[in-house]
């Protein structure tokens, strides 16, 4: 199974915030209100009803004004923490294309995942007390559609594709914009976290945290310990609750390691 | 109404790097809420853009139930945005489907503090009676210098820009027919 | 547009002014996009804002609102100087080597035939120099010092980069580095575009900024190739349609409205039908009869005919110096001179200039009818008191206005049929998807329905013009709800003849057996069906025209003035750029802006202009043959090339007891308004999506300012103008950056429109603040560079 991605060349992106109204109008979820921050920012960060947020940050780079853009959302990285972390089974899954897809019925609300996700993430609805965050559009991608903020992208900031792809597209933008004479341009892909299927182009490579990205994304030590060695006490806690799940986790599979090359 | 072929839809959609095909990716459980659409090409009414949308309904030939918009996103044949909508055109859809639209005729009486409901027969029946009673007042068939002018100048019109060319020569000869001059739209802003 | 969104992908050099494409226009944005990412075109953006153009411009230069024609003119300037202009193109296409009379001339100001007590121009002065057969007298060599080139270069040789540099308050290395970029273009085989919007529309010189944009353009060899031309991105769906549908005085497709000394048609036609001013102009226009005779013929039907002018009569007549234009009527219904108003989903409380007086204005009226998709400012103009807060200090309560008001639901795009018109020209045909929302209806019936009520009345009654009114053609199979595609097929036009539907408009003729009610858009729906659906993808230039693809006025025509991209013999001036090219015995490619059969030399390039060539010099503006810079009518400085004649002198300005325009000691702060790119107008704040996306009112100010204030993120502060207020937090950022003018540091501040006293989200109207000033050629007001003055709310 191919491992699909998502590319973001920032340097096309506008601020449109189309991909942002795209994901809540698709996902069905509510639209809110927000509060004044002086920013052209839509909300300060994510939120349960809100998986794609815009980072604007302004600044001066080289000598000038710059106005940075860059979408934020899940990365769907290769080794989630979020998954890593989840005590129930079948509520955080990997597809086989690599999707880390989060399935609300069998979410308990206990968040380790947003512990989990060296990305901050995932959101913990107060209401229905499950967690949320974008899906990459699993319903779509399914049934042979792009992402919904993918198809409506105006300027071609984002692309949809197999990762392998989309890696080689990304190191080729970030080679014209250095012979453009944008020294610092480069890939972005996850560092920390072995690679994510969500791949940035920066023309400030060296400093991601000028996008909102962290510079150094790790998966916390206190995660990578709990599916470890403890993986079995703590499942054992939870075992009450999981059965249920686990018929879903069954079906589905938690992972595949194998990625067979399609097409 | 025009129905796609889901499968050219489904097809036209699937714009992805070095055209590598989406049916490799897998499922999942999760239902398309487009999938059993009617399709319908329409256009952006927002800027001047043009953008091609597609808007998908349901409800069509069921009985006791008016047809509803689903979804709206952007056509892929269309070659101005092949697809892709901004914020505003990718949620059409709340446009449309909108608790704040008007769904009755409503009449505000001079002085009055609050609209009141009237009925379609009744509004239009006070509105041709205005027109006419300013037009019979207000009318000028010859100036001073006795030219034929049949001309109206104290009955105004705007209006336009966000509608149709049909509906905007019906309004030119809704104008003419009455002869008024003071008529404007967007345009001019 | 003179080419098309698509087209954008073609050019080389982009310069956007006067316009925000990346927030206004994100969609068609992706095509500037798509020429910076394969071309490697450049972006330039010139704006008091460093806006989201700006974020991913290749150079940005900031400058003061309302002096873009003191930033272009420094371009001619720099251009000519430079020797950088396309100088085949120039000689071939333009009225460059034309001769001017020997009585012209510019001074401290002014242009010849200054009359200062009438307040307005003699132009004799401003016409060519003619021969004895009436044909303007050229010199091929550009060398005669009366030649329109020589008098340009004169005119423009005091725009120095150090003087545009003190108007617009970038510096001078500034404005040269962009002119260097923007200027590179003048050679075969490099092109570019400009693209603008309400950024240069929104002046009291508005006409001759666009003028001047057209000559660089026609200096560098821009106009009628790919990726070229001077492109108005237009903000509403169908603004383009309604324009070419005719407004105040004009008919459809740009038909002058009659004035009352037209007594005949045959008198209309002479005054209004151009003689050409070279023997080899084909003057199009020259056709005006076939076009107005056709629309006459479906306005009036099988009693228009030629013993009684085709029912000319029938038409309203204007004064011969009468301006009904938006800020004239509006003034005059705040003299209580208008009884009854009708808008068709339009919001003059939200869109007019000055607020208040627009509240006043509609206060005067017995009656309103507002149709309408949501409520509006305008609808509910009444309750301004109560739910305008303490913007309208003037304004009465409800219980002390008469005015009888109508609001009628109405569909929604998505409820109806019929074309858009989008920028590109490119008539969209779309389909209604779902019914209107409870008893709303669309707007061919609700027409229909007041049109066919109001005649029965006069049937029964009878009345004043009842003649007049009853000529004009309602005979639709459905007369209280016209079927759009009947209408469009009426629009297009027929040969009553054969009694089918033209090819399009050279079957046109001015005998009465052919009816058109749009010339520019016969050929929409022939005898093949509406092309306006077409869907076709083949791209056969490869140059994005998609010529199956809806349907392009004028003749399904993708790029204006295509002629204009080959040479005197037909060939293009670069095979890259080749819109059209002559093969011998016909025109390939797009569709000409030519005669399709017609040889290279046979006419000027311009078809439609009398002169067969493009005007760097024209008589038909109000102000002056060529473009000068004034200041705004509110400005901080005064004219820094003349300053006894600082402001237009020829613009509109309104008296009312509502309008009044303020002083820099008063005022001291540049304010301009905007769209943001969450919002469309002032529609989306009925919305969710919108509301949500940027949801509070704010005031945007430098840094510097709100240092100087005290003023932080997030404060509250009033904006005051001559006129009104707004109040909201401050937006502060190093995005508006201090301005040098004249020696003095002159401050913008931004605010964006949106916002009304009704919708989901509230805020003031920014409306409240602007001016009753206009552009005296298109009655624009003038919504950017207006002074106000800030302050902290406590």
């Amino acid at each position: 199974m191919t491992t699909v991605a998502k590319l973001i060349d920032t340097t096309l992106c506008i601020g449109c915030k189309a991909c942002e109204v795209a994901c809540q109008e698709w996902n069905e979820q509510e639209f809110t209100l927000g509060v004044f921050a002086n920013t052209y920012q839509t909300l300060p960060d994510l939120a349960p009803n809100f998986w794609n947020l815009i980072k604007f940050n302004e600044e001066y780079k080289d000598g000038a004004q710059a106005w940075l853009m860059a979408k934020y959302q899940c990365m769907h990285c290769a080794e989630p923490g979020c998954l890593k972390a989840c005590p129930s089974p079948g509520a955080i899954v990997q597809l086989p294309n690599g999707i880390v897809d989060f399935h609300q019925d069998n979410c308990i609300g206990c968040g380790y995942c947003i512990t989990g996700c060296p990305f901050d993430v995932p959101r913990l609805s107060p209401t229905t007390k499950k967690v949320y965050k974008c899906s990459l559009c699993s319903d779509r991608v399914g049934a042979g559609l792009t992402p919904a903020c993918i198809r409506t992208c105006p300027t071609n900031c984002l692309t949809f594709g197999a990762r392998a792809d989309l890696v080689q597209i990304a190191n080729q933008r970030a080679v014209e914009l250095k012979a453009d004479g944008h020294k610092d341009a480069g890939v972005y892909d996850g560092p920390g976290v072995g690679g994510t299927n969500v791949i940035y182009v920066l023309k400030h490579a060296s400093t991601p945290e000028s996008y909102g990205l962290p510079k150094d994304p790790t998966i916390p030590w206190t995660v990578a310990l709990w599916k470890g060695p403890l993986k079995w006490v703590a499942n054992a806690a939870f075992i009450g609750t999981a059965v249920g799940a686990m018929l879903h986790y069954l079906k589905f599979g938690p992972k595949e390691v194998h990625g067979d090359k399609a097409d | 109404m025009q129905n796609l072929n889901r499968r050219q839809f489904l097809a036209a959609s699937a714009a992805t790097a070095f055209g590598f095909s989406l049916k490799a990716a897998t499922s999942t459980a999760r239902g398309l809420k487009i999938a059993r659409t009617n399709q319908v090409h329409s256009v952006c009414p927002y800027c001047a853009v043009g953008c091609g949308v597609v808007i998908h309904t349901s409800g069509e030939n069921v009985r006791n139930v008016r047809p509803y918009v689903v979804h709206i996103e952007g056509d892929a044949d269309s070659p101005i945005n092949r697809g892709t909508l901004c914020s505003k055109g990718i949620s059409l859809k709340e446009f449309v489907v909108n608790d704040r639209r008007l769904t009755k005729p409503l009449y505000r009486a001079a002085g009055a503090s609050e609209w009141t409901e009237i009925s379609w027969e009744d509004a239009i029946a006070k509105a041709a009676r205005k027109i006419k009673d300013t037009r019979d007042k207000g009318f000028v068939e010859k100036d001073a210098q006795g030219r034929i002018v049949n001309r109206l100048d104290t009955l105004g019109m705007i209006g336009g820009c966000t509608d149709t060319n049909e509906i905007n020569y019906l309004l030119g000869k809704f104008r003419f027919g009455l002869g008024i001059l003071p008529y404007e739209n967007q345009a001019r802003l | 547009m003179t080419n098309g969104w698509c087209d954008i992908a073609n050019t080389d050099v982009v310069l956007v002014m006067g316009g925000n494409p990346a927030e206004n226009h994100p969609v068609g944005f992706r095509f500037v996009m798509e020429a910076k990412r394969k071309r490697k075109a450049k972006l330039i953006c010139v704006d008091p804002r460093f806006n989201r153009t700006a974020a991913v411009s290749d150079s940005y230069v900031p400058l003061r609102a309302g002096t873009d024609i003191a930033f272009l003119g420094g371009l001619i300037h720099y251009t000519l100087e430079n020797n950088l202009h396309h100088e085949d193109y120039v000689k071939a296409h333009t009225n460059a080597a034309f001769l001017l009379r020997d009585d012209y001339g510019f001074e401290a100001g002014h242009f010849t035939g200054w009359n200062g007590e009438k307040k307005l121009y003699d132009k004799t002065s401003w016409q060519y120099d003619l021969d004895g057969s009436g044909f303007a007298k050229v010199d091929e060599t550009l060398q005669n010092p009366r030649s329109v080139f020589q008098a340009m270069k004169r005119h423009y040789a005091r725009y120095t980069p150090e003087k545009v540099a003190e108007i617009c308050g970038c510096t001078s290395e500034e404005f040269t580095g962009a002119a260097k970029v923007i200027c590179s273009t003048g050679r075969a085989g490099k092109v570019g575009t400009i693209l603008y919007a309400l950024g240069w529309t929104h002046h009291s010189h508005s006409v001759q900024l666009i003028h001047t944009a057209a000559m660089l353009q026609l200096l560098l060899g821009n106009i009628g190739l790919p990726g070229g031309g001077v492109n108005a991105q237009r903000g509403h769906a169908n603004i383009q349609g309604s324009t070419d549908m005719g407004a105040w005085n004009m008919l459809p497709g740009y038909l002058r409205l009659p004035r009352a000394n037209h007594q005949s048609l045959e008198e209309y036609l002479k005054a209004t039908t151009p003689k050409p001013l070279r023997p080899n102009s084909m003057n199009y226009w020259g056709n005006t009869p076939k076009f107005a005779t056709s629309l006459l013929k479906a306005y009036y039907g099988p009693e228009a005919k030629k013993e009684n002018g085709f029912g000319f009569h029938n038409l309203p007549k204007l004064g011969e110096s009468e301006n009904q234009s938006w800020g004239f009527f509006f003034d005059r219904m705040h003299r209580k001179e208008m009884q009854g108003f009708i808008s068709f989903g339009m919001n003059p409380v939200a869109n007019g200039p000055n607020t208040e007086k627009m509240l006043e204005a509609l206060a005067q009226l017995e009656w309103l009818v507002v149709v309408e998709n949501f409520e509006t400012e305008t609808a509910s103009f009444w309750n301004a008191k109560k739910l305008g807060d303490k913007f309208y200090p003037k304004f009465v309560d409800a219980a002390a206005i008469k005015t009888e008001v109508l609001l009628l639901p109405a569909a929604c795009f998505a409820e109806k049929d019929g074309a858009f018109v989008n920028s590109s020209r490119w008539l969209q045909w779309k389909k209604a998807a779902v019914p209107p929302p409870g008893l709303a209806k669309t707007d061919n019936e609700i027409i229909g329905r007041l049109f066919t009520a109001v005649r029965a009345l006069y049937e029964k009654e009878g009345g004043k013009g009842a003649e007049t009114l009853k000529a004009m053609q309602w005979n639709y199979a459905k007369p209280e709800a016209p079927a759009l595609d009947e209408v469009a097929r009426e629009v297009n036009g027929r040969d009553h003849t054969t009694n089918e539907q033209l090819a399009g408009f050279a079957a046109l003729k001015d005998d009465g057996t052919t009816s058109c009610g749009n010339w520019i858009y016969s050929g929409s729906w022939t005898q093949a069906g509406n092309q306006m659906a077409r869907r076709g993808q083949e791209d056969p230039t490869g140059l994005g025209l998609y010529p199956n693809y809806a349907w392009s006025w004028p003749a399904n025509r993708r790029i204006l003035y295509n002629r204009a991209a080959a040479d005197s013999d037909g060939k293009p001036w670069s095979a890259s750029h080749a819109t059209i090219k002559w093969d011998g015995a016909r025109w390939t490619g797009d569709t000409p802006d030519y005669k399709g059969d017609a040889k290279p030399d046979q006419y000027g390039a311009f078809i439609m202009l009398p002169e067969g060539v493009a005007k760097f010099f024209t008589a038909d503006l109000a102000e002056g043959p060529f473009p000068e810079h004034y200041e705004p009518a509110e400005s901080p400085v005064a004219n820094a090339l003349h300053p006894s004649v600082s402001f237009n002198p020829v613009a509109p300005v309104m008296h009312s007891s509502a309008d009044t325009l303020g002083d820099a000691a008063k005022f001291p702060y540049v304010a301009i308004t905007y769209r943001l790119t969450e919002h469309f107008h002032f529609w989306t704040k009925h919305v969710a999506s919108g509301t949500q996306l940027q949801s509070n009112f704010f005031i945007e100010l430098p840094a510097a300012l709100a240092r100087e204030k005290g003023i932080k993120g997030g404060d509250n502060v009033r904006v005051t103008s001559a006129r009104g207020s707004v109040e909201g937090p401050a937006l502060v950022t190093e995005r508006m950056r201090p301005l040098k003018v004249s020696g003095k540091t002159v401050y913008h501040v931004g605010i964006p429109i949106h916002w009304g006293y009704i919708g989901r989200v509230r805020g003031p109207l920014v409306n409240n603040l602007t001016p009753s000033v206009f552009d005296p050629n298109s009655g624009t007001p003038e919504y950017k560079g207006f002074l106000v003055n800030v302050e902290k709310m406590a």
